[in-house]
């Protein structure tokens, strides 16, 4: 069985803002509720696909993009929900991408897990596992050729750390002292596999060494631990200092995709970790310190609430794609011959 | 008109782009200090320097997932595998990322990448450095396919690579390149996809020749007109577009058709040919649709059995005698 730390030591929210901290609980719970109302929907209708929830990595997504400027960029995975969300890009357009409409995000062509949004920095979910890596390296090459500023995040899992692709980016980052930030959600598991299963070094963070970057462990279900640590590695890597291996650990509450059952680990375990929700954790911690009442964290609750309904509205009235809805897609310069 | 190598061709559609245009960078292994392996970016470093003429690790995931990031973002890099056998360490930022990136987004993500790589077989480098991988890609939407076969065609299709809006992988044969011919100095000459070139017009046999086997199959038509046939000899250019039309036009001419490729037989470029033609030309022929095409072994180390495998000018001669088996 796989533990969280056996204390879990209270949030420290000293020094942060109250608003930076109620836009977190905010997204947190943003990126939350869309999955489960997924959930909810892929139980009582026909939806297409599937999708990977990451209940309980959401402070993660958003602790990192937290410390992020609206134009830095970000590449996600299969499970990348959170990462949008954090991102900004509108729950409307994610809602209708997974109902296939001609307004998601995507115009429909992508679905779950090749969500983008280009004029938010999200470039894109790469579902092959590892594959976003080298793809966030390349747009950090092109904040520093272009001399812009931005920074590049590459959000990727411990499966994606056995990957060629995370040690030809790394190495190349490193080399190069390109501004990306690498960060492993350690959820524990890839697909069934623990990390003790799969990787030789469990500490993942310490793999940095082999690059000559600072790697660095966080608690990842505590946002504020995320985002100063994020924060350090984003002002490294714009000051030119390089790349940072991130890694944050968490747990994957939910199965590896929809309907997957979990059989591969104890029951206990999943409501072990649950005592570590992040959500829940800054609420606590917002509550004792006084920085909001149940009455404004009550009105969060319901804005979210409001806003899923309307996201679902959105999709349910949008128009669904149609065959010839790809023509402009394969190519920009379009030849009969392509087609 | 001056006259340069099908390298030096290469080389100045490279240099007059990135005079032109300060997005275009170059980079891959030994591309810089080295001039790369075979030369093409020979002092390129020395006018670009490394920020624009950069040399990488041994990382074609890198290479090409980084070229794909920085196109997305406003670049528009030349990305260089030293050999078509190097495209499968890459494979999956090519086919599932690069190809896909467009599409999967709905047409949010732009990808103007040229990847530029060798191919062909260029004398005993055995099976791992010999591929022509151009069908590889074929199957896969999203990319183009380029095989110039002389260097104007390399410059010109070069800078329509790097101009364009979309993936290419642009496949230079390594036994092409010290072919010397006409390149026109315009900085702004441009050779458009999906224009196939009758190089050499004739009435009996079209030859549809695919890179080196252009230069294969004129020397062939030489042969075939001293026995009196007349072969038209096209040049596809790109394979991805295909110029169906000037085809189709040409086998309505000539009724027959040899295509030939030194990439295998199996499944090869020609088997795309030969389908499209049987499915849309099929009344124009006279006789079966011919492959000239590389054994469907590994290229061979030994001069004895590579030259067995790989397809030459008398493979092109029999095949299209084989039309009039009545003549000598």
């Amino acid at each position: 069985m796989i533990s969280p730390p056996e204390t879990i030591p209270p949030i420290d929210i000293g020094g942060l803002h109250r608003d930076l901290l109620l836009e977190m609980y905010y997204r947190m719970l943003l990126a939350r509720e869309f999955e489960e109302k997924l959930y909810y929907l892929f139980l009582t209708r026909p939806m297409p696909g599937t999708m990977h929830q990451a209940t309980g990595q959401e402070a993660v997504a958003v602790g990192v993009v937290s410390a992020l400027q609206p134009g830095d960029y970000i590449t996600s995975t299969h499970r990348g929900h959170a990462h949008c969300i954090a991102k900004g890009v509108p729950v409307n357009e994610m809602m209708a991408e997974m109902f296939a409409k001609r307004t998601g995000s995507c115009h429909g062509m992508g679905g779950s897990m090749h969500l983008c949004d280009f004029s938010r920095g999200m470039l894109g979910a790469f579902a092959i596992v590892g594959a976003g890596i080298p793809i966030a390296v390349g747009a950090a090459l092109s904040a520093y050729v272009q001399r812009s500023g931005k920074v590049a995040v590459a959000f990727f899992g411990d499966g994606a750390i056995n990957k060629g692709a995370f040690h030809e980016a790394a190495n190349m980052a490193t080399l190069w002292k390109l501004p990306v930030i690498f960060v492993c959600e350690n959820n524990q598991y890839a697909l069934s596999m623990t990390v003790e299963r799969s990787s030789a070094v469990t500490n993942l963070a310490s793999r940095a060494v082999a690059y000559g970057m600072p790697g660095i462990q966080v608690d990842g279900n505590d946002v504020t631990a995320v985002y100063r640590s994020a924060l350090n590695a984003v002002e490294r890597a714009r000051s030119g200092q390089g790349p940072t291996l991130l890694e944050c650990i968490t747990y994957r509450i939910r199965g590896h995709a929809r309907f997957e059952s979990s059989h591969y680990r104890p029951a206990e375990e999943v409501e072990t970790w649950k005592k570590t929700d992040p959500i829940q954790r800054l609420r606590q911690a917002l509550i004792e310190n006084q920085l909001t009442s149940e009455a404004e964290l009550a009105s969060i609750e319901d804005r979210v609430e409001e806003e899923m309904e309307q996201a679902v509205a959105f999709a349910e009235q949008s128009e669904d794609v149609q065959p010839d809805d790809y023509l402009p897609y394969i190519t920009m310069e379009i030849n009969h011959a392509t087609t | 008109m001056r006259e340069i190598s099908y390298s030096e061709a290469i080389r100045e559609a490279m240099c007059e782009e990135m005079r032109r245009d300060p997005t275009v960078f170059l980079m891959g292994e030994d591309v810089g200090v080295f001039g790369g392996v075979w030369g093409v970016s020979h002092d390129m470093l020395a006018e670009f320097g490394e920020e624009r003429v950069r040399d990488t690790p041994i990382s074609e995931i890198a290479i090409i997932g980084a070229g794909l990031g920085a196109a997305m973002m406003g670049m528009r890099p030349i990305a260089e595998i030293m050999f078509g056998d190097f495209l499968m360490c890459a494979g999956d930022q090519i086919v599932n990322q690069v190809a896909k990136a467009r599409f999967m987004s709905g047409g949010k993500a732009q990808v103007p990448l040229t990847i530029r790589v060798t191919t062909g077989a260029p004398g005993s480098a055995a099976a791992q450095h010999s591929q022509s991988p151009e069908s590889w890609f074929m199957n896969i939407p999203g990319l183009k396919i380029v095989v110039p076969a002389t260097p104007a065609d390399a410059k010109g299709l070069l800078k329509t690579a790097i101009r364009g809006e979309d993936p290419v992988i642009f496949l230079e044969h390594k036994m092409l390149y010290g072919e010397v011919g006409p390149v026109p100095e315009d900085e702004n000459f441009v050779v458009p996809f999906g224009q196939a070139n009758i190089i050499r017009e004739g009435k009996d046999v079209t030859i549809v020749g695919v890179s080196i086997m252009v230069k294969k199959a004129l020397q062939a038509a030489d042969v075939l007109a001293k026995e009196g046939i007349e072969a038209e000899v096209i040049d596809v250019r790109t394979l991805v577009p295909l110029d169906r039309e000037t085809l189709i036009r040409s086998v309505a001419k000539t009724n027959h058709v040899i295509i030939a490729h030194e990439a295998h037989k199996r499944a090869g470029p020609g088997a795309e040919i030969a389908a499209m033609l049987a499915e849309d030309a099929v009344e124009y022929l006279d006789g079966p649709i011919v492959r000239v095409a590389a054994k469907n072994v590994p290229l061979p180390y030994s001069p004895v059995l590579e030259n067995y495998v790989l397809p030459n000018v008398n493979d092109i001669v029999e095949a299209a005698k084989s039309f009039w088996p009545g003549k000598a």
